[in-house]
């Protein structure tokens, strides 16, 4: 009020006559009737028409193959050995065989697949310490408490890396083995490194500063987690460099899987030599599968998979067939559209109605 | 300063406790301990001046704001969950990171208090430091101190203009007779002066006063709010007790006028002034939109625990199904496992804090955000805003804008509400005899046309009236020279926009009637002209009233002027300067006699009085500085007085248009004291009348009357003045016996209904000679009533009616209370809205229905019944009748296709019948069936039962619409009460939720911004229910792939900021600026209206579908990109982020499909929101690497963005959750398009057709109303026009024989 006082004049209470205080500003109002949304409709309809082919087409020409190995032909025995806790130390392994009848084109990825494993339950998934994964020390020597129960080992020794995720880690392996026609069994390279995203290889984990030490006393005065069989710097024997918090099987496992049934990349086939050049021949191949992880405690099952991948991700019928359903029924609403439109509102204004 | 002991502190302090609530207060005089310690003072007890109004102290506000706050119970909600979460078994999330949403609700919360007090201190601070004048004994004067240094017990000294520090007792002031006028308007809003006298016989009638003779103790109440009433004695040194009461108090705020200074005792001051006791906050009244919104509220509630139980239930069934402890169930940190059922009680919690977005908190804090934008919209508005008093539309509760769009009962007031309560004499009859006042109806229907004329001629070039603030700046100026107390006006004065009762001097003017001059000038020239009751007709009306003079010159700040008066470039507006000018010349010319009656001639013929009058302005104008120069000196102190600078300031516009009337005929008041009237006789000779007694006007008496002693033939002579019921019957015996004066009686009667059929509201004016002894003994029981200490009204009421029998009937006069414009308009487009107009009158049923003619709330071809009866048997059967009567008529065959026109006029004795508890049923089921109700002679506390019966009984929404103090009752008891800030003070508008300043700006409030508030929060309310809903539900249909473990697939910050900044600010802006149908449409078509009553827009209906729409849609949104990533490697925040971003699109599209104007603001705020979410969510992701622990969005936006996948699950799941939305739109608009669709048809065509479309669409709608919408220029209630219509008006008062009337006319022309 004493503002309105400053301003002198007759006019200084009347509101401006501004089109905004006025609430007319120019606007731009739509119609949704039938006879202004049915080109949109039509261009809907063949835009999903045209997504939905062109994804089929690219889905057609891709390859797939999933073998569930839970206990398929040897794998039985190991399977039921690990049923018995008490045999947790043993080791078994077993070979499963199996055949192409078409080639993988391209680049071949292997994934090794869980069913009803649920890396997304909420205290599961907290059950780790990312800035232990991030190679600080401090965490390293004092685990967060979100790792409870696998924090520290019954002697107070601090776990690296500590939680339940990693302590759960998918632990069989795999070799693949190529029987050509005519040929000796010839073991198929699969490159077991670059299978992470970079960020997570390069950022998201690091292993501590080893300052001219080895890993191994980097990593001292932690123990391992109570269900793996080697310390976190030993997990790659072959590789030292694929070692330590920084181990590629360990990040794809740390990154929680969305879903109970989920698959997660273990190689991507080394196309160095021949024949694997274009990818994976037609003909019948083995895997030799060191059977460590247990499943019958929730009656999982495992299964690797080989694939090959689209421009849009793996092979996929879901989003093809979406798209297509999509574009018949908008086309279908636009031929009741045109209908309603001829019937009702051609002169646009539905005055009489 | 000396120390005490903390016990003698709390002893004080018990003490003054003790002496504050005493009944009685004993004051005295601060002087003699002046300059002592606290402790020693008398009045140390008793609060100071010193204000304070803040909540908040700057050291507690953050405890308190908090107490504060948490007595909502929203805010318990959220802490709650908070607390909820650092539970460790429960918590969903990091108990630190569940504080967010809590501490960004209540700090934004506790910043818009701290900002409100903030602005509370200041205004306390200019306050507490105006500079006022106190008496210091050190230095023997009053010296300038501030008002918080005011203590009770001080002396202050107040000057002219100034605003009062403190409640006063007034002692001294510079008027010799005592008298201080004050203007109240900071208090009630009412203009007119009152006037305060001294305390009498308290101090000696020297010219200084000096307060340090004074050593009385003065006795008062207790502080109490009621601003009328005081009760004080002050006992002398010698015993004596003098009464005081609310005449001798000055209030605190109220402003001193016509008056140079004046010193009063201090009673009460700071806080416990009547000023501050009356000061309550702003109203809180809850709508019935947030009514019906706590009930939608309390379903989400419901779902919310059903979906928490189903969460609950599936952990413990899903963990009953586990066949063993598998690696990924975490035990606690002693290796133990809870047992399932202890997990799935656990787990309810857990989903709780999960889902708890469900509950829409902020769904509160929007509606109050869009209320202020809408309220922001609605003040703006420049429709609402009147030129002539300069005042905005106001907003006074601040939460029930949307009720103005669902009315369907309207209460209005008469006077002042749909009329001007511009009050214009206009007929008048003396001992019998009529006199029409030709002459100056003419120029009143003249001057309407030229207000007509004026308003196009201004929409073609808008120029600002200059004249009006021209007058205002020096207006201001020649006070600040003036007066040296003027620079202490606060803004409390400045805002107060004060008016006098006319604002236009042309409605002030009266032109005399031709005959009845001459007849007067017969009567001035006669012998025996002491006694002619022509000159005592116009002496009453110039004495008998509590019209105060003042000087023009000494007027108050605005004297607003209506600019045509300055425009003579039309024939129009000369005539009407001349007119004005003419009205000029009969008032001062009157001592020469014989040239006014040349004038008046000159002036009777309409075409010649273009000439004389033009060429004798300038004569008229030296005349009037020969008058000023005459007379000054003879007036002595008093203030210069030239006939044209009188101003008179009337509590009631009657009193003021009955002493204009008088002074047209040269009976001018000049002045008015306490004890004398001074009136200037025609003959230029003034004199003044010793008033004895005043009986005031009250309503049992509907009369006053005024005791004064005759200067010449020193007889009692009591001029009495009211209602005629009231005064007929008090008529002295001689007008029961003699033929000649009960003719006049009759005669007078008859032309008092003529006067009534027309509209006018009417008055007798009646004299009575007191014999000497007779107001002797009289004098002695008024003074025993006045000396009363018991039922003191009462006895005082007694003593006036023993005065008041056996008058004689000196005449009636006529007065007009012209329709305010567009009022007609206004109630036509209201009611083709679907309202029911109701008009509740205080007037005579006669000049009701003829205003309810006038104002088009009656049509001709109405069916209107007329309910009036004496007793309750008669009422039950009239009651019985007309509703079967109604009943059958609106059953009729023939009237089905036509709306029912039936209007109800009752009075306010049948109404109180009728309302009996046994009636009430059936008379709100006939008020139903009728279009609109007059209810006459009604009591504001009938009409505040009326509205309660009709809104309980009915459950409708109602608004009542009033101006003056009689409809506070009325204004309170409605849903929304309106305030129209006219001529009778503020009390209407301090009560009301919206103050308007015109009846037609209510066409405008409800049918456009009405219509637009209420649409608009609706449709924001709805969809920020299916907001929280739908983005809720991502959540819980997740639950069933993560075994109902209360998992997030997003990550936390980014669902917090999800609902606080990506998706918040759209619909807010949707809900203040979304405009579904432009301004003039629903103008245009008032039928739009329609939409938002009852159920509304709103409908239990509207939230279902909208529930299940998002359900549908989060399902859409979920499953789409489930599929997709079904048995892929996608991580848990990967899948979240398309997720969210889906559920962001969708839910913005969804708005986009809601909101029907888009603007530049639109635009902005859309695209604002999804670049906030891509900005905000990539940095997140970017920055990110270990900050909210568990859950880790480390670059995986960025990662999803370079995926087409991502593009390919957008599209597709946008599209295929909002089709059925769109497609039932695009549907429903082709093949049932709602009016408001319509509507919105016709806003895109170009103007001209748009008015053709409008009138077609009007007359296919409404079927007889093109007729009527033809007929739309208000008819101005004149008496041909009114003749027409009144021989098919029932009266009641024809009937008046007969126990109970029923009239029930109908001009409806048969079918056949």
């Amino acid at each position: 009020m004493a503002k309105t006082k400053g301003k002198s004049g007759p006019l200084a209470r009347r509101p401006d006559n501004s089109a905004f205080k006025q609430q007319r500003l120019p606007a731009w109002s739509p119609m949704l009737t039938a006879n202004t949304v049915l080109p949109f409709f039509y261009l809907m309809a063949l835009i999903c028409l045209l997504l939905g082919v062109w994804l089929l087409l690219t889905v057609q020409s891709t390859q797939e193959m999933k073998l569930d190995y839970t206990e398929a032909g040897a794998c039985s025995k190991c399977f039921e050995k690990r049923k018995n806790v008490s045999n947790a130390a043993q080791a078994c392994s077993c070979t499963v065989v199996f055949s192409t009848e078409k080639a993988f084109k391209g680049d071949v990825f292997f994934y090794y697949g869980l069913r009803n494993f649920h890396q997304n339950l909420r205290r599961y998934m907290k059950s780790k310490d990312d800035g232990q994964m991030l190679g600080r020390r401090m965490n390293l020597k004092n685990p967060t408490s979100y790792c409870e129960p696998y924090a520290r080992d019954p002697n107070g020794l601090p776990i690296a890396p500590c939680g339940a995720v990693a302590n759960s880690i998918f632990n069989d392996s795999f070799i693949l083995k190529y029987h050509g026609a005519g040929v000796a069994a010839r073991r198929v390279p699969l490159l077991r490194t670059g299978i992470t995203w970079y960020t997570d290889k390069n950022i998201k984990f690091r292993n501590p500063s080893t300052e001219n030490q080895t890993l191994a006393e980097a990593f001292e005065g932690t123990t391992k987690p109570p269900y793996w069989r080697s310390p976190v710097y030993e997990l790659d024997v072959r590789d030292p460099l694929n070692n330590g918090f920084i181990n590629e099987d360990l990040i794809v496992w740390m990154r929680e899987a969305a879903f109970p049934n989920f698959k997660k990349l273990y190689g991507v086939l080394d196309r160095a030599e021949e024949p694997f050049t274009s990818g994976l021949p037609a003909g019948s191949y083995s895997i030799d599968i060191s059977y460590n992880f247990p499943v019958q405690y929730f009656r999982g099952r495992k299964e690797v998979v080989l694939t090959t991948l689209t421009w849009f991700g793996g092979q996929n019928h879901f989003l093809p067939i979406a798209y297509l359903i999509t574009s018949g029924l908008i086309f279908l609403l636009a031929v009741v559209l045109t209908v309603v439109w001829w019937k009702f509102g051609k002169d646009g204004k539905n005055m009489e109605a | 300063m000396t120390w005490r002991s903390p016990l003698a502190l709390v002893r004080d302090y018990l003490q003054g406790q003790r002496a504050r609530e005493k009944d009685l207060r004993n004051l005295v005089s601060n002087l003699p301990y002046e300059g002592l310690e606290k402790r020693k003072q008398p009045n140390r007890y008793f609060l100071s001046n010193a204000i304070k109004t803040t909540k908040y102290t700057l050291l507690f506000f953050i405890p308190m704001n908090l107490f504060e706050q948490f007595h909502r119970l929203a805010n318990l909600y959220f802490v709650g969950l908070a607390i909820l979460n650092f539970v460790p078994a429960v918590n969903a999330f990091q108990p630190d990171v569940a504080l967010i949403p809590i501490c960004v609700i209540l700090s934004l919360t506790a910043l818009k208090d701290a900002w409100e007090d903030f602005r509370r201190y200041q205004s306390d601070r200019k306050l507490n430091n105006t500079p006022c004048f106190i008496y210091s004994r050190k230095e023997k004067q009053f010296v300038q101190r501030r008002w918080k240094d005011v203590r009770v017990g001080d002396f202050v000294k107040v000057v002219y203009n100034e605003i009062i520090p403190a409640d006063l007792l007034l002692l001294h002031t510079s008027d010799p007779s005592g008298v201080c006028l004050i203007e109240t308007a900071n208090l009630d809003g009412e203009t007119n002066l009152k006037q305060r006298t001294v305390v009498s016989g308290l101090c000696n009638t020297s010219p200084e006063f000096e307060p340090e003779s004074f050593n009385s103790i003065v006795v008062c109440e207790k502080p109490n709010n009621n601003l009328n009433h005081f009760k004080c004695y002050v006992e002398k040194p010698d015993k004596e007790k003098v009464g005081a009461g609310i005449e001798s108090l000055l209030l605190r705020g109220c402003t001193v006028r016509n008056t140079d200074h004046a010193v009063g005792f201090v009673v009460y001051a700071g806080h416990e002034t009547k000023s501050m006791l009356n000061n309550n906050g702003p109203r809180y009244k809850r709508s019935k939109l947030e009514r019906k919104l706590n009930t939608d509220v309390i379903f989400c509630v419901i779902l919310l625990f059903t979906m928490c139980l189903i969460g609950a239930l599936g952990h413990f069934l899903w963990l009953q199904a586990l066949p063993s402890v598998p690696p990924y169930l975490v035990p606690d940190s002693n290796g133990h496992l809870d047992s399932p059922s202890l997990s799935a009680f656990y787990m309810f919690f857990t989903m709780i804090i999960l889902l708890q977005i469900l509950i829409p908190i902020s769904l509160y804090v929007s509606i109050e955000l869009v209320k202020i934008g809408q309220i922001f919209f609605i003040t703006n508005d420049a429709d609402l805003y009147d030129d002539d008093t300069e005042v905005r539309m106001q907003c006074r509760a601040l939460n029930i804008t949307e009720d103005l769009g669902q009315i369907e009962y309207i209460f209005s007031d008469k006077t002042g509400t749909l009329t001007e309560n511009k009050m214009v004499f206009r007929r008048c009859s003396i001992v019998g005899t009529e006199y029409p006042h030709k002459e100056n109806a003419i120029r009143l229907a003249l001057l309407a046309e030229v207000d007509l004329e004026e308003e196009v001629i201004f929409n073609q070039h808008p120029q600002p009236p200059q004249t009006s603030w021209s007058l205002d700046a020096e207006d201001t100026n020649s006070q600040d020279s003036h007066r040296r107390g003027s620079r202490c006006k606060s803004k409390v004065a400045a805002s107060a926009q004060s008016d006098v009762a006319f604002s236009s001097p042309l409605e002030t003017e009266v032109i005399p009637d031709r005959k009845l001059l001459q007849q007067i000038s017969r009567a001035e020239s006669s012998s025996r002209r002491k006694t002619d009751p022509y000159l005592d007709f116009f002496l009453a009306l110039a004495i008998c009233n509590t019209v105060v003079v003042s000087m023009a010159t000494a007027q108050r700040r605005r004297v607003s002027v209506s600019p045509h008066a300055w425009q003579t470039n039309n024939a129009l507006d000369t005539l009407s300067n001349v007119v004005k000018n003419a009205g000029c010349i009969f008032t001062s010319c009157w001592r020469k006699p014989k040239r006014n009656r040349t004038v008046s001639e000159g002036s009777a013929l309409e075409d010649d009085s273009f000439q004389p009058p033009l060429k004798m302005t300038g004569t008229v104008n030296t005349n009037g500085i020969q008058t000023y120069s005459l007379h000054t000196p003879s007036q002595g102190d008093k203030p210069a007085a030239t006939l044209d600078n009188l101003r008179y300031e009337a509590e009631s516009p009657d009193e003021a248009a009955l002493v204009y009337a008088a002074k047209a005929y040269g009976f001018t008041l000049l002045a008015r004291t306490p004890d004398s009237v001074t009136v200037r006789l025609p003959s230029g000779e003034d004199l003044v009348f010793e008033v004895l007694d005043t009986l005031t006007f009250d309503s049992n008496r509907k009369r006053m009357s005024v005791l004064v002693r005759h200067p010449i033939t020193k007889e009692y002579v009591l001029y009495t003045k009211g209602a005629d019921s009231a005064i007929m019957e008090l008529l002295g015996t001689p007008y029961a016996e003699h033929l000649m004066t009960r003719n006049i009686a009759a005669d007078t009667q008859h032309h008092l209904d003529c006067y009534a059929k027309e509209g006018l509201r009417t008055l007798c004016i009646t004299k009575k000679v007191v014999s000497d002894n007779v107001y002797e003994s009289w004098l002695v029981d008024r003074q025993r009533a006045l000396a009363a200490i018991d039922n003191r009204e009462e006895l005082i009421m007694d003593t006036a009616v023993q005065l008041e029998k056996n008058l004689s009937l000196l005449g009636a006069t006529g007065i007009e209370d012209r329709l305010q414009e567009n009022v007609p308009d206004t109630i036509m487009a209201l009611r083709e809205a679907g309202i029911q107009v109701w008009v509740l009158t205080g007037d005579k049923p006669e000049t009701a229905v003829n205003i309810g003619y006038a104002c088009r709330l009656l049509e001709k071809d109405d069916l209107v019944i007329n309910m009036s009866c004496k007793n309750k048997l008669a009422c039950t059967s009239i009651l019985d009748c007309t509703l079967e009567e109604v009943r059958r008529y609106s059953q009729d065959p023939r009237n089905v296709d036509t709306t029912p026109d039936i209007s109800l006029v009752i009075d306010g004795c049948t109404l109180t019948m009728a309302m009996s508890p046994d009636l009430q049923e059936r008379f709100v089921d006939l008020a139903k069936r009728c279009r609109s109700v007059l209810c006459c002679r009604v009591t504001p506390l009938q009409k505040s039962r009326v509205v309660k019966v009709i809104r309980e009984k009915l459950k409708v929404m109602t608004l009542a619409v009033g101006d003056g103090a009689n409809d506070v009752n009325m204004i309170q008891a409605a849903d929304v009460g309106i305030g129209i800030s006219g001529q009778e003070g503020m009390q209407a508008v301090m009560a009301s939720d919206f103050a308007i300043s015109r009846f037609k700006h209510l066409k405008k409030l409800l049918l456009v911004h009405g219509h637009w508030c209420y649409t608009r929060l609706a449709n924001m309310i709805i969809y920020f229910l299916y907001k929280n809903v739908a983005y809720v539900n991502l959540l819980f249909w997740y639950q069933f792939f993560c075994g109902f473990s209360a998992t997030a697939m997003v990550d936390y910050w980014l669902m917090i900021f999800f609902n606080l900044f990506f998706t918040s600010v759209p619909p807010i802006m949707f809900g203040i600026m979304d405009r579904d149908v432009s301004a003039e449409m629903l103008l245009g078509v008032p039928e739009l209206y329609r939409t938002g009553q009852g159920a509304g827009q709103y409908k239990f209906s509207t939230f279902w579908v909208s529930i299940l729409d998002a359900f549908y849609q989060s399902l859409v949104c979920f499953f789409i990109p489930y599929l997709v990533y079904m048995d892929s490697d996608i991580g848990i925040f990967t899948f979240g982020t398309p997720l969210n971003t889906v559920s962001l699109f969708t839910i913005l599209v969804h708005l986009s499909i809601e909101i029907k104007t888009w603007t530049v603001v639109h635009w902005v705020v859309m695209f604002g929101s999804v670049a906030l979410y891509f900005i905000v969510t990539l940095a997140y992701s970017a920055i990110c690497v270990t900050c909210n622990p568990p859950s880790n969005p480390y670059w995986i936006l960025q990662n999803q963005m370079a995926d087409p996948m991502f593009y390919l699950i957008c599209i597709i799941s946008t599209v295929v959750a909002l089709l059925p939305r769109y497609m039932f739109h695009v549907l429903k608009n082709s093949i049932a398009p709602s009016p408001l669709v319509q509507a919105r048809h016709l806003d895109r065509l170009d103007s001209s057709t748009k008015e053709q479309w409008i009138k077609e669409w009007r007359s296919f709608r409404g079927g007889g109303q093109v007729k009527r919408s033809r007929l739309s220029t208000p008819p101005s209630p004149t008496l041909e026009n009114s003749v027409d219509i009144n021989p098919e008006t029932p009266t009641a008062a024809e009937n008046m024989e007969d126990d109970f009337t029923l009239n029930v006319t109908s001009q409806r022309p048969v079918h056949t």
